[in-house]
């Protein structure tokens, strides 16, 4: 399975050698593959965060709250990726690496709720009370993190970011059609890339599960 | 319910005023930290500058004054309250009680703030509506964030770092409607950036009285 997804995602990528298009921004558009594709999966991974964190609450157990972790460590993996694409476009377009813009400053704040999260899991020891405050923690920062970024751009007008209409991803209609075929195997490769480092994830952290109780029953 | 979160709140107060050297405490804090400021900034002080300072200032008192609403009860104590209320109870009083004590920070706040730095405030009217808006926004986040981190080790850094990125959506907005104020325009005018913050502070409300059964339950 795992090698079909990387495949996937390795074929989005080296499409990237077909289609060039010549606006202002020059060759730059090709950077729309990598960071529209990183945030698109983070959103999705960090959803499937909250996903599992309310159904931890629900039912209590402990895979679930490891879902969660792994899904907010995935998360921030390719938020940084995110950032750092959407850094370096932006040092070539706008001429500097950051900008007191809206979205980004929506982006940074993200980035900061999810690393306090992982803040909070290392400072409570016992394991059943970290998953439920962590659980809590993600379910209300995930609603005011969300409120944030959908309020804030409208609020303010005058982002420079593309896609002022709010939805920067999805806003395929004025995309080269030489670029959607591109494009959207590009999302799904992503996307797909993203489960599978979730994961990942998951796995290590069952095994390190399994194996302190293991410890722990000797 | 309502009975009990009226018995709650003043069980608060009655703690407050039996322990006024908690409440002097922050209000010190609130006047030092005016005052360094003053004498940095050598009185010459422009509008945004004044604002944003006296956000700050104001958001650091709240942390500060908000931090022991938790952490002074103990677990006996919260035994004890456990058999007695619903836990819904018990963090809308804090809430509630919270918000009131922010309100009283932030008026005198303002107070000294223009003592030492001079009034800007052309609408004080709609400043204070902001003000006492944006205190009940901040209240909600920082007891149920108090509430988590009391579960947890190094409380205070923890309350810092969990309440910066929820708190600051709010802030940010809070600090643009104040900036109109300054410049004087109508609460007609700031309506519907008001409006963000009355939604905020409701949807924070909710999740509070949703999530904190969770952490309640030992």
């Amino acid at each position: 399975m795992l090698g079909i997804l990387i495949l996937l995602y390795v074929i989005a990528g080296g499409l990237l050698f077909e289609v060039p298009r010549l606006p202002v921004i020059r060759e730059t558009v090709r950077n729309i593959y990598f960071h529209v594709g990183m945030w698109f999966s983070m959103m999705f991974i960090l959803l499937m965060a909250l996903i599992y964190s309310l159904k931890y609450l629900r039912s209590f157990r402990p895979e679930d709250d490891l879902r969660a972790v792994s899904a907010v460590k995935t998360g921030l993996v390719f938020g940084a990726l995110g950032l750092i694409t959407g850094m370096v476009w932006a040092h070539n377009t706008w001429g500097s690496f950051w900008v007191n813009d809206p979205k980004l400053n929506g982006a940074a704040v993200g980035m900061i709720t999810y690393l306090a999260y992982l803040v909070l899991r290392g400072s409570v020891e016992e394991p059943e009370k970290k998953a439920r405050l962590a659980a809590v923690y993600n379910i209300f920062a995930f609603v005011l993190f969300f409120v944030f970024i959908m309020i804030l751009p409208r609020l303010s007008q005058g982002s420079i970011h593309p896609g002022v209409e709010g939805n920067p991803a999805l806003s395929t209609g004025d995309l080269d059609p030489r670029m959607r075929k591109v494009f959207f195997p590009a999302i799904a490769g992503w996307l797909l890339f993203a489960f599978w480092l979730f994961r990942v994830y998951y796995r290590i952290m069952r095994l390190k599960m399994n194996m302190e109780e293991f410890n722990e029953n000797d | 319910m309502l009975q009990e979160v009226k018995q709650m709140i003043r069980k608060e107060i009655t703690l407050e005023w039996r322990q006024k050297f908690a409440f002097n405490g922050v209000l010190l804090y609130l006047v030092s930290t005016v005052f360094v400021c003053y004498l940095s900034f050598d009185r010459l002080i422009d509008v945004p500058t004044w604002n944003a300072l006296y956000w700050i200032i104001l958001m650091f008192a709240s942390i500060n004054a908000v931090l022991k609403s938790f952490l002074q009860e103990r677990d006996g104590r919260l035994l004890y309250y456990y058999t007695l209320v619903k836990p819904q109870s018990i963090i809308n009083a804090k809430i509630v009680y919270n918000a009131l004590l922010m309100s009283a920070l932030g008026i005198a706040g303002l107070v000294v703030f223009i003592g030492f730095m001079g009034n800007p405030v052309k609408n004080i009217g709609l400043f204070l509506v902001n003000m006492l808006l944006g205190v009940t926004g901040f209240s909600a986040v920082l007891s149920m964030v108090s509430a988590i981190a009391s579960k947890a080790r190094n409380n205070f850094t923890l309350m810092a770092v969990l309440s910066f990125p929820l708190i600051l959506p709010l802030l940010l907005v809070l600090i643009r409607v104040s900036s109109d104020a300054i410049h004087g325009a109508t609460v007609v005018e700031a309506l519907p950036k008001l409006l963000v913050i009355l939604l905020l502070s409701v949807i924070t409300l909710v999740l509070s009285n949703v999530l904190f059964p969770y952490i309640w339950k030992e």
